[in-house]
Parts: C-alpha cells; sequence; structure tokens
C-alpha cells in the first residue's frame, strides 16, 4: 500500500489532509512539525510526502533539504502546501528540492489528484 | 470523493481561537524597544494558519480578513515595517474581531464583512496600496477570460519541446509522469532526444541527460499543458506551440528545434502564474451519490451541517483535548483492571472457602483499581487555569490605559488545574474581581507617590490546591477597604443597624451583601450594575465561597475556595420510604433526631424546628415529593438541617444512610430538569438516586408556603 | 425466568441496509398495547428489557414512571397506556419496557415505553402503508404515521418522535410550579 507522510502544524488541516487520502486507500501517517516528520521518515518509508511550509520548531523548507539528503528520500515526491500569496515560497522549496506544491485552499478532490499525479 | 469538510470545523475553530490566544500573547509580548523576530514570527504563523484552514473551509469572510492581517505581519517579519504600539493595537483589534467572526460562524451565525469594513480599511491603509486578495482574484479572472476569445480553428495540436536541467530528478519530478499526465489530454506522441547522453561508465544515475520533443494531438487551453510542467518551469527550457496537427507531426520526424524562441516561452508563462486560488470555489460536495465514508460520526456532523435548528450549544463546548499521557495513564489503568477481573474470575470458576482471604484482596484491588480509574478519567476534564489566566495580561493593559492607571500583573501558578465546567463559570467572576482591584483597589499614580508607594501598583493571581479544593487568590496592593465608608454603606442601605458593633473582618464581608456598592461614581470599567453580591452568589452556585482579607492603605486579598470538579459530589444519603436522595454534604450543618416539643406550628400547616436560637422551617420530604414515607410522625424522624445563602432548612426523612462519593449525572440528558433536583446519581447496587438543590428546595418551600396561604385565605 | 435475566433482553434483528437503499422497505417492531397492536421503527429501538422499578421523580405526571439506570444512563420511563388513557394494568415481570432513542440536534435522547408485549419484525414498504383514518385510535392522530395489514392484523405505525415528545411534561411541571407560586 502506498504510505504518505502528512506535515503541517494545524490539526484541522492535518486532519483533512489524512482523512482525505485514507479515505482514497492510502496508508497516512501525519506528522506537526518537520522534525517529528524528519524522525518518522527515518524509521519508515514513505511514497509520498505532503508538508505545510510555515510551521513551529522545524518548518517545511527546511524539512525538505534534510529529506533530500537522505538516501532513501533523493527521489521521493514532496510536496509543499503553499499559499497564492507565497509566490517565493514555491521557489524556496523548490530549490530545497521540492516536487511540487499544492496550493491552499485546495479540496479533497485536489489533493488526491495531485497524489495520484506524482506516484509512479 | 466527496468527503463532508464540516467534520473538521470544530477542530478548525479549537485551534483557530488558540492561535488568537497565542497571537494575543505574543502581541502583548511585543516590545518595539526589543524587537524579537521569534516573537512576529509566531504571530504571523498562528494567522497564516488560521487563514489556511478557513479558505480550506470555506469561510471566506475569515479567509479574507485573515489575508490582509497576514500581509502586515510579513511586512513586519520581514523587517520592512517597524514595530509600533499603534500597530500592536490595530493588530489586537484585529485577534478580537477574528474572535468573534469565528464565534459567529461556530455557532451558525452569519457573518456581514460590512462591520468589519472600517478595521479592514485601517489595516489596508497601514500596508499602503496593496490590493486585497479579492481584487487580485478578480484581476486574475479577468485575464482568464482574455485567453478565451482567440478563436478556434481545426484540427490544432501541441508542439512541446521539454529539455530539463540535469538535475531535475533530484527533486522527485520525473519525466516519465509527466507525458503520462499529458496523456490524459488526448494523444501523445514522444520523442527523446538521448544525444547527450554518457557512456554507461560516466553516467549518473541521479542525473537526467535527455531531452524531448512531444506531440499532443489535442486542442486543449494551454493552461492544460502548462499546469503538466508547472513544477519544473524553473528547471528546464521548455516551449509550448500551438499550431496545426500535420505541422506538429513533422516537427516531431525532425530535428527541428524551436528551443530558440523564448518569446513564446515568456508570454505563456504569465497565464500559468496567475492561477491565484479562488476562495469562493465551489462548493466541495459532490452531487453525486456517494458512500458515507465515516459511519459512526457522519450522523452528528450532518446533524449539525445541515439543521440550523441544533442548538448552537451541542457545537460549542462539546469536545475537550486530552494530553497523551492522561490517556496512557488510563490505558495502563484499564490493564490493570482487566487482570484483576481476570483473577476474581478465575477464582469464581471453583471457588472454595479457603479461597476466601484471596478473595478479599482481589476484592480490595479491584476497588483500588476502581478509584484511581475514576481519579483518572476526571483528571481527562482538568485543565490548566492558564486557559483564564491568559486572558488578564490584555484586559489589565487596556484597563490600565483607560483609568490612568501603572499597574503590573503577576501570574503565579498557572498551571493549576481544575475541572473544564468550573473552569467555564468561573471566568466571569474573576473577571470582575480583577477589575474591581483594578478600579477601587489601586490608587491613581500620583495618590500611590503621595502614600509612599511606588507609581506602578500591583495585581497577583494565584491559583493553587488546597485539598480537595482549587483556590484562587487576587491580591492587590492598593488603598484597601475603607471600613468607615462601608460601614456608613452599609447603615445607609439599611443592612446593618447603626449601633451594631462589628470588627474589621465582618465589615469587609459587607461588600457581598446584596445591593451594595461602594463606588462614589459608577465607572464603565467595574460598576456596571453587577456588584459583588453576584459574583459571591455564582461562586456559591458552583459550590465554592468566596472572602476578602482587606488591610487599609496595604491592599486587599478575595479567596475563592472552589471544588475541584462539578462532577463529583460529596453526599450524605438519606431514605424517605423506598427512595434513597442525595445531600450534598457540603450543606449539611447538622442531622438531629427530632424532638417534637421543640416543633413550632405556624398558620398554614407550616412548622418550624426550634434550633436553638434559631427556628428552621421544616420540609417534608414526602409531602414535597408525593412518596409514601415510613413515618409521617415528627417524633420517629430526622431532620437534616441544610443552609444556602444564610437560610436554614430542615429536611424530614426516615433515615440517614451513608455518606459517600456520587458522580453527578444530569436528569436533562434525556429528560428535563426539575425543581429542586440537580441531577442523579447511580448508587452501588445500580439504582438511580436525586440529587438535590438545596437552592432549589428552598423555592420549593417558598412555593409551598405562599400556595399554602393562597388555600388558607 | 429469572429477575436477573429479564433485566437485559437485546433483541437480535438482522436488516440489510442495502434493502433500504433499494427503496425495499423499511423494518418495524410490533408491539401490543390493550389489545391493539402498533409498531415503530426498529432503527430507533435500542434494546428491550424488563420491568424493574425505577426511582420515582418527584411531582411527575402520573405516566411518567420514573428514572433508571442503563449502562451509567438515566432514562426516563413513561407508560404509554397512561399516557394516552387507556386502562392501568399491574406491572408484571412479563411487562416489557421498549427503549428508544431519537436525534435531537446532533444528540440522541433516549427514553423507556412500558408496552404489554412486544411481538414480530415486520418489512413494511412505503407504497404498504396506509392514511389512517381519523381519531379512530386511543394515541391521537399526530403520533400516527399510518396503518398496516399483515398477519390478520391492523398495525398502526407510531412516530418515535412524536412519542418521545416532552412537551406535555415540561408543561405539567411549569403549571404545577405557576399555581404553587401563585399568592
Amino acid at each position: 500500500m502506498t504510505k504518505i507522510l502528512a506535515v503541517d502544524d494545524s490539526s484541522s488541516m492535518r486532519q483533512m489532509v489524512s482523512f482525505t487520502l485514507k479515505s482514497a486507500g492510502f496508508d497516512v501517517d501525519d506528522a506537526p512539525d518537520g522534525q517529528q516528520a524528519l524522525k518518522l521518515a527515518q524509521s519508515n518509508q514513505y511514497d509520498v510526502v505532503i508538508s505545510d511550509v510555515n510551521m513551529p520548531v522545524m518548518d517545511g523548507i527546511t524539512l525538505v533539504k534534510n529529506l533530500r539528503q537522505m538516501g532513501n528520500y533523493k527521489f521521493t515526491p514532496i510536496l509543499m502546501l503553499t499559499t497564492e500569496s507565497a509566490g517565493d515560497k514555491k521557489m524556496e522549496g523548490k530549490q530545497a528540492g521540492a516536487t511540487g506544491w499544492i496550493v491552499k485552499p485546495f479540496n479533497p478532490d485536489q489533493l488526491v489528484a495531485t497524489v495520484n499525479k506524482v506516484l509512479g | 470523493m466527496s468527503i463532508d469538510l464540516s467534520q473538521f470545523h470544530q477542530v478548525f475553530f479549537e485551534e483557530s481561537f488558540d492561535g488568537l490566544e497565542v497571537m494575543e500573547q505574543n502581541l502583548l509580548g511585543l516590545d518595539p524597544k526589543q524587537y524579537d523576530p521569534e516573537v512576529v514570527n509566531t504571530i504571523f504563523r498562528a494567522a497564516h494558519s488560521i487563514k489556511g484552514g478557513s479558505a480550506t473551509f470555506h469561510f471566506s469572510s475569515v479567509a479574507e480578513f485573515t489575508h490582509i492581517l497576514e500581509t502586515l505581519l510579513d511586512q513586519m517579519r520581514n523587517g520592512q515595517r517597524e514595530v509600533s504600539a499603534h500597530l500592536v493595537d490595530l493588530l489586537l483589534q484585529s485577534v478580537d474581531c477574528l474572535r468573534q467572526m469565528l464565534t459567529r460562524l461556530q455557532d451558525n451565525q452569519p457573518v456581514d464583512r460590512r462591520e468589519y469594513a472600517e478595521l479592514e480599511a485601517k489595516l489596508e491603509n497601514e500596508i499602503g496600496g496593496e490590493q486585497t486578495a479579492s481584487a487580485k482574484v478578480a484581476e486574475a479572472n479577468v485575464d482568464e477570460n482574455i485567453d478565451e476569445n482567440i478563436e478556434e480553428q481545426q484540427d490544432m495540436a501541441w508542439f512541446i519541446e521539454f529539455i530539463p536541467e540535469r538535475q531535475i530528478l533530484q527533486t522527485g519530478n520525473e519525466p516519465l509522469r509527466m507525458f503520462r499526465e499529458l496523456a490524459l489530454l488526448g494523444e501523445v506522441l514522444v520523442v527523446a532526444n538521448t544525444d547527450e547522453l554518457p557512456n554507461v561508465a560516466e553516467m549518473d544515475e541521479t542525473l537526467c541527460y535527455s531531452s524531448w520533443r512531444i506531440a499532443v494531438l489535442a486542442d486543449v487551453e494551454e493552461s492544460a499543458i502548462r499546469e503538466v510542467f508547472e513544477w519544473v518551469s524553473d528547471e528546464c527550457e521548455l516551449v509550448v506551440k500551438r499550431e496545426s496537427e500535420a505541422k506538429v507531426r513533422a516537427r516531431l520526424a525532425s530535428h527541428d528545434s524551436t528551443a530558440s524562441q523564448p518569446t513564446l516561452d515568456g508570454q505563456a508563462a504569465t497565464s500559468s502564474e496567475e492561477e491565484v486560488a479562488d476562495e469562493s470555489a465551489e462548493p466541495i460536495e459532490d452531487s453525486t451519490p456517494t458512500q458515507d465514508l465515516t459511519l459512526p460520526n457522519q450522523k452528528d456532523v450532518q446533524g449539525t451541517a445541515t439543521s440550523n435548528k441544533a442548538a448552537p450549544v451541542a457545537t460549542s463546548g462539546s469536545s475537550i483535548r486530552v494530553s497523551i499521557d492522561k490517556v496512557d495513564s488510563l490505558i495502563n489503568l484499564v490493564g490493570e483492571l482487566v487482570i484483576t477481573q481476570s483473577m476474581l474470575g478465575q477464582m469464581g470458576e471453583d471457588f472454595n472457602i479457603k479461597k476466601l482471604e484471596r478473595l478479599r484482596e482481589g476484592l480490595i484491588q479491584l476497588e483500588q483499581n476502581t478509584r484511581e480509574l475514576q481519579e483518572s478519567v476526571m483528571q481527562i476534564r482538568m485543565l490548566p487555569i492558564s486557559f483564564i489566566f491568559n486572558r488578564f495580561p490584555r484586559m489589565i493593559r487596556d484597563l490600565s490605559s483607560r483609568l490612568s492607571k501603572k499597574v503590573e500583573l503577576e501570574i503565579i501558578g498557572e498551571t493549576t488545574e481544575l475541572d473544564k465546567t468550573v473552569m467555564e463559570q468561573i471566568g466571569d467572576p474573576l473577571v470582575h474581581l480583577v477589575r474591581n482591584s483594578l478600579d477601587h483597589g489601586i490608587e491613581a499614580p500620583e495618590v500611590r507617590r503621595a502614600n509612599g508607594k511606588p507609581e506602578q501598583g500591583k495585581v497577583s493571581l494565584n491559583a493553587f490546591h488546597q485539598g480537595g479544593n482549587i483556590v484562587i487568590e487576587i491580591i492587590d496592593d492598593g488603598a484597601g477597604i475603607n471600613t468607615e465608608k462601608v460601614q456608613a454603606k452599609a447603615i445607609e442601605r439599611g443592612l446593618i443597624s447603626e449601633t451594631a458593633e462589628l470588627a474589621d473582618e465582618d465589615i469587609h464581608q459587607l461588600i457581598f451583601e446584596p445591593g451594595f456598592s461602594t463606588a462614589e461614581q459608577i465607572s464603565d470599567v467595574s460598576g456596571r450594575g453587577v456588584g459583588m453580591d453576584v459574583v459571591k452568589k455564582n461562586i456559591q452556585s458552583l459550590g465554592g465561597t468566596v472572602e476578602v482579607r482587606s488591610e487599609q492603605g496595604e491592599g486587599s486579598t478575595f479567596t475563592i475556595r472552589l471544588p475541584l470538579t462539578l462532577a463529583i459530589l460529596d453526599g450524605q444519603l438519606i431514605r424517605v420510604g423506598s427512595q434513597i436522595y442525595v445531600v450534598p454534604l457540603t450543606s449539611i450543618v447538622e442531622s438531629i433526631q427530632i424532638k417534637s416539643n421543640e416543633v413550632v406550628s405556624l398558620a398554614g400547616n407550616f412548622d418550624v424546628y426550634k434550633l436553638r436560637e434559631d427556628h428552621v422551617p421544616i420540609l417534608r420530604l414526602y409531602e414535597t415529593f408525593s412518596v409514601k414515607a415510613d413515618f409521617t410522625d415528627y417524633s420517629e424522624t430526622v431532620l437534616v438541617v441544610v443552609e444556602v445563602g444564610g437560610k436554614k432548612i430542615g429536611f424530614m426523612v426516615d433515615e440517614l444512610l451513608a455518606q459517600q462519593q456520587v458522580v453527578i449525572k444530569s436528569l436533562e440528558t434525556n429528560f428535563i430538569a426539575v425543581e429542586g433536583i440537580s441531577g442523579a446519581t447511580i448508587l452501588g447496587d445500580g439504582k438511580v438516586a436525586l440529587i438535590l438543590d438545596i437552592t432549589g428546595m428552598l423555592k420549593r418551600l417558598n412555593y409551598q408556603k405562599s400556595s399554602k396561604k393562597g388555600l388558607a385565605a | 425466568m429469572s429477575d436477573v435475566e429479564m433485566d437485559s433482553l437485546p433483541i437480535e434483528i438482522e436488516y440489510n441496509e442495502d434493502q433500504q437503499l433499494e427503496d425495499l422497505g423499511a423494518e418495524f417492531l410490533g408491539f401490543d398495547l390493550q389489545g391493539e397492536t402498533y409498531c415503530v421503527d426498529i432503527l430507533s429501538v435500542k434494546e428491550i428489557r424488563g420491568w424493574t422499578e425505577p426511582t420515582l421523580l418527584p411531582n411527575a405526571p402520573s405516566y411518567v414512571k420514573g428514572i433508571i439506570n442503563i449502562r451509567g444512563d438515566i432514562v426516563p420511563i413513561i407508560d404509554i397506556r397512561e399516557r394516552y388513557g387507556m386502562d392501568h394494568s399491574a406491572y408484571t415481570k412479563s411487562t416489557v419496557i421498549m427503549i428508544l432513542s431519537v436525534m435531537e440536534g446532533n444528540r440522541q435522547r433516549v427514553m423507556g415505553l412500558v408496552v404489554d408485549a412486544v411481538n414480530d419484525v415486520l418489512n413494511i414498504k412505503a407504497e404498504e402503508i396506509k392514511d389512517p383514518p381519523k381519531s379512530g385510535h386511543k394515541i391521537s392522530d399526530e403520533n400516527i404515521e399510518g396503518l398496516y395489514n399483515a398477519n390478520n392484523k391492523v398495525y398502526v405505525i407510531l412516530s418515535v418522535s412524536s412519542l418521545l415528545d416532552l412537551t406535555d411534561i415540561e408543561s405539567h411541571y411549569r403549571k404545577q410550579f405557576s399555581l404553587e407560586s401563585v399568592e
């Protein structure tokens, strides 16, 4: 089963993302910040990582940088959750190694479609 | 797939209120002189989360408002804007405004953005000519329309030349994935250019050496094509050209590259950049019928989502967040309980009298498990008092500037926990007491200076546990209670006689008497017609007490004592005929065997009991509740004397039974409220016993008195 | 049957949700009241239990028998014979309490009704339900959703929400205290 890691400090967003992806048949873990996400990623292999940008403790950009340094996350699709006002964040995310982004607000269908898009 | 987003609303509201709290606390801690980027960042993050959530859950009013707020905060964060007291004020107002919006939305009430227009304008003014989110959205729409104006010819197709940078794979972008996506638009022909591919020996498998020429034989929007490459637009050279199908096919076959025409690329890039998310996006719900994804929850959620008739009570305060530690400890306890239970179960299989001792031990263990489990479950309802204390820094800040006083607030023991229900109800009385301290306690700076005190006054909030109670102290170093003034006022109001000789402590307590107010001029701070008597009554209705100690010129200390929880009560079980009732132990003064000669009959079948110097009205419970008692004659019965708000009343009962802790259950869950009954509990044998509400019983006594008078007349 | 066993007799009725979705009818639980047969939507029936002496509620209308404990819930018990003016009969060990629930907002409210006995489970399709004749029954018209004929009997289909309605009890209490407080 496809394993996805969803990272967001907002629990409603986290729940919405997890619930949506679980309903679509994915296996989902979640984390409230980059640091905890990194810990999970070290002990599990995820097929896709979806992360918010602005988070306490460790933000999404730093998370991506760290993930890309890990051997088994070199090519893993990593999607950033960004808002429309954060155009520069998109680029910053890309430079850190993110695969792409999902623009907030998004609806559950868009989320599932985007995840399916990056899955091989 | 259709997902009902309303199931996440409650969580969204809770975290948003938390976020506002965080914003408020950090705004208050924001010192223009000592700029701390992390504080601004925390505020920004909170606003950002609220914006993201509100947009996702279609609360566009909140989303648009926070968007403006976020822009401002972003400027602060980037150092483009200095932190000023004025700015902090504006942001604090915005927090209030958002709190109000969210409260309304949570209660299923409409939010009228016009109400907030003034504040929004102020914020935008601050930002300076910056467009609002809605304006941007409108613009984006216009651009899209222009694209659509181009008239179509036949058999048009798209030619794409895609030359990725070598490290493109390292962001997890796989060209094959994009081709697959293009194939969703129509028939796709791909030709790979592998000229640059090195020898296998030199090859680095993390790099991409190929480029591609692609034909999409479908007349789709350019934006659809661009979208496929959206994430890699900075990592490749991309040519997208709309031509006749024949031409595209020809291009693919030849080696003619069009990559040298960057103008096309530049033009098209703008249209995909404009893909600003539309906050008023169409509703998520599919119209196609789908299965319910969450059977257990779905009903509840739809209940609130579809019927606005549901009382707002149902949505607010219906959930509680619990730390994992508490849940873990519960799980452990349940584990122990299961072990004890299986041990006892085994013993029951082949029990003989020799095992009696072990049975007794097992039962003691069971009792201990149960007690620990009960305490642990109660712990779940306990929250730190910081939930309330946190609102005071803001309040003191606002009030002291309005009163032109200098006040420092000290908070001690904010991690002290108390029951959620108590917490919800103690907020207002506390606010009133703190206001009172600022208004009447702390003197104006010049007065303080004249009295040799520091100009800045001090109010301390202190919470701690003592026995089964939580104690909250409100301490000020102000003027203290002026005993002469209070006494004079009390005499004027007829609360005490002119000749009464009272100790200072007794005079201080007079401020809690109904109709008492010492403020010479009613200020808009504490003199809102709500007196200390209401504060006292509210605290008493929670089963608590409030006292004041005061030293003239030195300050006052208000001490509130509250039970830790409202869910459990120390009760005295009493019996009337076949019925068992619970009387709150704290309200019982004494219980006595009735001596008939001390009963005085008054007019209208109304009796009082002479208890030393008191005359205690007797309430014959069997009569009040219409139940069959063992005895109707006084000499055989017991009088349970209770007191509330200084008034005594005696219940005539058949028998006093045990004292025990009972868990309070509401009657209103499945029934309606009944006067004189505060709830019910389940006794050890599984039977239900009603819990008497002493205040309500006193009212009943008054009904009976008046109706009997009515009958007699 | 002993007391203990009578205390709780969970009913186990199988029903197929798919059938409902295809509009093949809904299941109803039939019960007897003074020689007449009635039924209610089975989905609202939580359980059937034997009669236990409830704890009295002070000053309640006589048809409110009191409250009992159902797994920690405080549940009021109503005698529908009395509520709708039929003859009161003594409670025996065969008297049955039907525990019904109704959704109010997003909350579930539960109440027990004393009935003479429960009988069949019926599958009734919408088109088989007939309009009730006006005022032909002891139970007033607004409580009746329709009639259903089967097994040579007429089943009166009762509305659960109106059976569980508390308005008359509320007004009883209100009246009582307003009368008492009249000078």
